[in-house]
């Protein structure tokens, strides 16, 4: 279990899924933007997954809707990972689609 | 509109709505927690760099005409150093003194100085902290850890959706000779919102 310590391979994502930062702190708009964050830190560390798992989702999220805000694809991301690994049964998640061009 | 000189919480926006509802699913199934979550979201909002807050905190106390214009003008002051946002447009500094200590708190529901503080606990959130802080502010303090001499009076401030308070503490004793840079570390979210001292 993790002891909440940041984890260099999260903090330091490159690229378009670089966590969002302004002078070297993160940015949350929001406070769901930073549970939504821990969320993922702990379903993919509660599955026993590497960080890729998400982090590639993530990738694809924002591939497909390079408009959309960091956060909004981090969610979509997160909720296809817990429904392709049958973590939580789709029909829970109605939001998420078949791929990621389809969500909203 | 309505108007009633309180708050006026906007509604969960949909995609809150969702990441709530993914949460509550979550912690059902035992993959995360809200004391992870909390904690989790504290290293990274927190530990990564010093937090706005602390900043605005070191240079008031290192700079006596940056501490006029703190209490002076809040919001103006904190945007100096570039802070800032849609959630700090009126945030109003209350300073502690020998006899005067202040805590926030926002008793309808979690108006908080996003711009210098960054997340809230979960703790601020809660209904007992936020009912109980108003009643009893004495006894809240010392359960979290923060005892008072009864000489000291406490002042509780009610944020709003209009105003957004932050507590500027006392500098600490011995630190006459250290530097902004240092003195920013010893600010601790906790002491800005007024449930400790540095």
């Amino acid at each position: 279990m993790s002891d909440g310590a940041v984890r260099p391979e999260i903090a330091a994502m490159r690229g378009r899924v670089a966590l969002p930062r302004s002078n070297g702190e993160l940015v949350f708009a929001a406070p769901w933007e930073g549970r939504a964050l821990a969320m993922a830190i702990g379903v993919v560390e509660a599955l026993g997954l590497a960080w890729d798992e998400f982090r590639l989702r993530l990738i694809a999220e924002i591939a497909a809707h390079p408009k959309r805000p960091y956060y909004e694809s981090w969610l979509a991301a997160l909720e296809r990972l817990v429904v392709e690994r049958d973590a939580v049964s789709a029909d829970k998640l109605p939001e998420v689609a078949s791929s990621p061009g389809d969500s909203a | 509109m309505v108007e009633d000189g309180h708050h006026h919480p906007a509604p969960p926006s949909p995609v809150e709505a969702r990441a709530a509802a993914l949460e509550a699913l979550l912690t059902e199934k035992g993959l995360v927690s809200p004391e992870f979550i909390d904690a989790i979201v504290s290293a990274y909002a927190n530990d990564i760099g010093p937090m706005n807050g602390a900043r605005v905190v070191a240079r008031a106390w290192v700079d006596g005409e940056y501490r006029d214009r703190l209490l002076g003008d809040g919001t103006a002051a904190i945007a100096e150093l570039g802070f800032g946002g849609p959630e700090g447009e009126h945030i109003v500094v209350v300073e502690n003194t020998a006899d005067v200590h202040n805590v926030i708190v926002c008793t309808l529901c979690s108006c908080y100085p996003w711009p210098v503080l960054g997340l809230p606990p979960n703790w601020y959130k809660s209904p007992p902290y936020r009912s109980r802080m108003v009643r009893e502010p004495r006894k809240v303090l010392s359960e979290m850890g923060l005892e008072l001499p009864e000489s000291v009076s406490i002042r509780v401030w009610d944020s709003s959706a209009e105003v957004r308070y932050l507590v500027l503490p006392g500098r600490p004793h011995g630190t006459d000779g250290m530097i902004e840079e240092d003195l920013a570390k010893l600010v601790t979210r906790d002491a800005m919102i007024g449930v400790a001292r540095p």
